[in-house]
């Protein structure tokens, strides 16, 4: 006889009506007893599906065990084993395309809202728990550069220090973080807690300087002649796109990288009482269906723009975004104009937005992505008023590092060639991971990469201590 | 932290600061920028880096004052620090024996063409320089120009020092005397900037101008700090800040740069009223 399966349990979120009005977190977490019915509903299978769908492969029946018998903090402590930054992996991650994919209860009913539970579990011993201390780690007396502090930068760092690596970590901004403090909004990922999982790896042990442009301040030549021994670069994918339309110099358009840079990282939503000042119409359309689109288009909301639509070329089942965040932004009133695309904005005299000329898209034939390829309908130009555009169509990776360093081989789009097993680059002790290698991806990929990335510069540096030690041994 | 060791009002809306940055100091290059933040809410300030001591570890900033965030700025003195400070950022100028230079440097912009000034003249170039101001009382470092170049010459709109009028004016001169110019040189307002391209195009001189649009990050990443060069999109903070005059298209980089003056008159009010309430 067939066991009862309840629905997932659905997590508190603030009213719609009242969070556009606001930067604060959206979606609430859990409370202990909705975790302890919602852990209930897994099934511990055997085979852990699930973790076969992670991409740092955190044992999630293990804590999910754990939480059902309440020791939370046992069940932070199972995540950590294999992720870092779980507090933020639960908020961003896009576990319906992963974990809860493969869960068995999706098959006939839904999956076990694991996000949510790693979510929980973070919180709460981040609220709770103990403060995380050293290492403790026996040290190697070996020195690791990490460029960059994203996810994928945090992750090596981390792993290595844990392992006894003296690392230090080099971002170019003035806070770490990267996309998880420019990119992703207060009301997602808020960013104290971005803030207290950094505070947790410097805890760790390892040095996070801020202000520091390798490549310019240094480059990874010099860094490796300076005593690392091995480079990590996760520098991601730094330079916005644009669609190259007439109009995209006016003033009122934006990338999305810069709308989001001022509105995250430097605060200008809150303006004058931050220096920062940022430019929201009445309208606004942003262009691109991905994550990035969704976070600029809830943010211009949020600014008080009266009418936000994202105008994407293909339709709503090829968005990339995280399904999470579409709906959020739907619930917030964002409108959303699907097989339409930009073909050029219109301006002022005085150099402002005034219009977007789009045209209408039909889906053809499926692409080399497998996605049907949109195809142009013609004659179907139509204009509509517009004081803000925010080009949301992806970035490019970021040149400071390769152009600095002649033997780091590059690949189309210039991102870093690199084993994606290893992370290893054509430079010998020279790692590479994230969206610099792979192109703009997802946080939870590039912690991915930095994992098998540590475990590669372990092996490396170990092999080359082992030997050099047998080179040096009295015959 | 980044400590300031000396501070000089260069003029009385113009100050001079030496800022205690090592790591920059050792790889700055003339022509190049750092960003600074003041504080936890400040924004972020490109300034073009003005003079680099190696052995001293220090970078040399000279900004006017012309909204709330420079005005605070020149509020910090000797021994205050700066909360962020990084760089040296942009690619630097092309230094290269050209021959015969004129390099043009116009209110706050005299300060950035001075090391690009030593390092032509370094190079072997033989230098006319161009310094203008509105009056004689807004004009500094004229002896450090003059110490770099073959000739100076000096002229100020109301003409209270040197030469009554503007730097084009002189620059036309040069020109009509029939001297011989390879490289043109010219920092400083657009529009000023944009009259010397206009001259020099018509005599096909190279003319190389170094521009400081609206910026954030300054590595890249916003991208708002766009310029036509040529027809084509180009981002001022990686691929400049130097770029062709002749290419450059002047029209649009005013309009963006006038993007934000509602804000900004915001934000001096607010910072007045603050400071008032303080008071």
């Amino acid at each position: 006889m067939a066991e009862e399966v309840t629905g997932r349990n659905a997590m508190p979120v603030q009213d719609p009506k009242a969070r556009v009005k606001n930067f604060h977190e959206v979606a609430l977490g859990y409370t202990k007893e909705q975790a302890l019915l919602e852990g209930a509903r897994c099934r511990q299978c055997k085979k852990k599906p699930c973790s076969n769908g992670c991409p740092v492969g955190v044992d999630i029946p293990a804590f999910i065990a754990l939480v059902k018998e309440g020791d939370f903090l046992g069940a932070a402590q199972k995540i950590k084993e294999s992720n870092n930054l779980p507090a933020i992996c639960g908020r961003v991650c896009p576990q319906e395309e992963q974990c809860e994919k493969h869960c068995i209860l999706g098959k006939k009913h839904e999956p076990v809202a694991i996000g949510r539970l790693e979510r929980f579990v973070a919180d709460y011993e981040r609220t709770a728990g103990p403060a995380a201390g050293s290492s403790g780690a026996v040290p190697t007396g070996k020195k690791v550069a990490v460029v960059g502090s994203g996810p994928s930068g945090l992750t090596v760092a981390a792993d290595l220090t844990k392992l006894g690596y003296q690392v230090t970590v080099f971002e170019a901004l003035h806070d770490p973080g990267g996309v998880l403090v420019y990119g992703i909004p207060e009301f997602r990922l808020p960013k104290e807690i971005v803030r207290a999982e950094i505070a947790n790896v410097s805890k760790l042990g390892a040095e996070v300087l801020v202000d520091s442009v390798i490549g310019k301040i240094q480059s990874v030549d010099e860094l490796l002649a300076d005593g690392f021994e091995a480079v990590y670069v996760g520098t991601g994918a730094g330079l916005p796109n644009f669609m190259n339309i007439p109009g995209e110099s006016l003033s009122g358009v934006y990338s999305a990288n810069e709308f989001l840079t001022r509105t995250n990282l430097m605060k200008a939503y809150l303006f004058p009482d931050y220096d920062t000042p940022i430019k929201v119409g009445k309208r606004v359309a942003v262009i691109g269906g991905g994550n990035v689109a969704m976070d600029s288009a809830r943010c211009a909301l949020r600014l008080g723009a009266a009418e936000v639509c994202i105008v994407y070329r293909r339709s709503g089942q090829e968005m990339p975004a995280r399904r999470e965040e579409a709906e959020h932004a739907i619930e917030e009133g964002v409108h959303l104009n699907l097989l339409t695309s930009p073909v050029r904005i219109i301006g002022n005299s005085d150099g402002w937005v005034e219009a977007l000329e789009c045209i209408r898209f039909e889906l053809g034939e499926p692409d080399e992505s497998g996605r049907r390829r949109p195809v142009k309908i013609a004659g179907s130009e139509f204009t509509i008023p517009m004081d803000t555009v925010i080009m949301a169509i992806g970035n490019s990776p970021n040149p400071l590092i390769s152009k600095t360093t002649p033997d780091l081989q590059t690949g189309r789009h210039g991102v870093l060639v690199a084993d994606p097993a290893t992370g290893a680059t054509t430079k010998q002790g020279v790692y590479a991971g994230g969206d610099i290698v792979t192109g703009a991806a997802t946080v939870i990929s590039a912690m991915g990469a930095g994992k098998r990335a540590a475990a590669a510069i372990d092996r490396y540096l170990m092999r080359e201590r082992s030997a050099l030690i047998s080179s040096t041994k009295p015959s | 932290m980044y400590r300031i060791i000396e501070r000089q009002d260069l003029t009385p809306t113009i100050k001079l600061m030496k800022v205690v940055a090592p790591a920059i100091a050792r790889k700055a290059q003339a022509g190049q920028f750092i960003i600074l933040r003041l504080h936890g809410h400040a924004e972020r300030i490109p300034l073009t880096v003005a003079d680099y001591d190696r052995d001293g570890g220090t970078i040399t900033i000279v900004f006017q004052i012309v909204g709330k965030s420079t005005e605070e700025l020149a509020t910090l003195k000797e021994g205050d620090s700066i909360l962020n400070f990084a760089g040296p950022l942009g690619e630097p100028s092309e230094i290269d024996n050209y021959g015969t230079v004129v390099c043009i440097g116009g209110g706050v912009g005299v300060a950035p063409i001075f090391p690009i000034t030593r390092a032509l003249r370094q190079a072997g170039n033989r230098i006319i320089s161009i310094i203008g101001a509105r009056s004689a009382d807004l004009l500094f470092y004229e002896s450090e120009m003059r110490s770099v170049s073959d000739r100076l010459q000096v002229v100020t709109d109301d003409g209270s020092k040197g030469q009554q009028g503007l730097v084009t004016d002189a620059l036309g001169e040069i020109l009509k005397s029939g001297a011989q110019v390879d490289l043109v040189f010219a920092i400083g307002p657009v529009p000023m900037m944009r009259a010397v391209a206009e001259l020099t195009k018509k005599h096909a001189i190279r003319t190389i101008v170094s521009l400081n649009p609206v910026m954030v990050d300054g590595t890249g990443m916003c991208g708002g700090c766009r310029v036509s060069v040529g027809g084509t999109s180009k981002f001022a903070c990686v691929d400049g800040p130097d770029f062709d005059a002749h290419q450059v298209d002047f029209e649009e980089l005013q309009m963006r740069q006038r993007t934000y003056r509602k804000e900004e008159q915001a934000a001096n009010e607010h910072y007045h009223q603050c400071a008032c309430g303080r008071g």
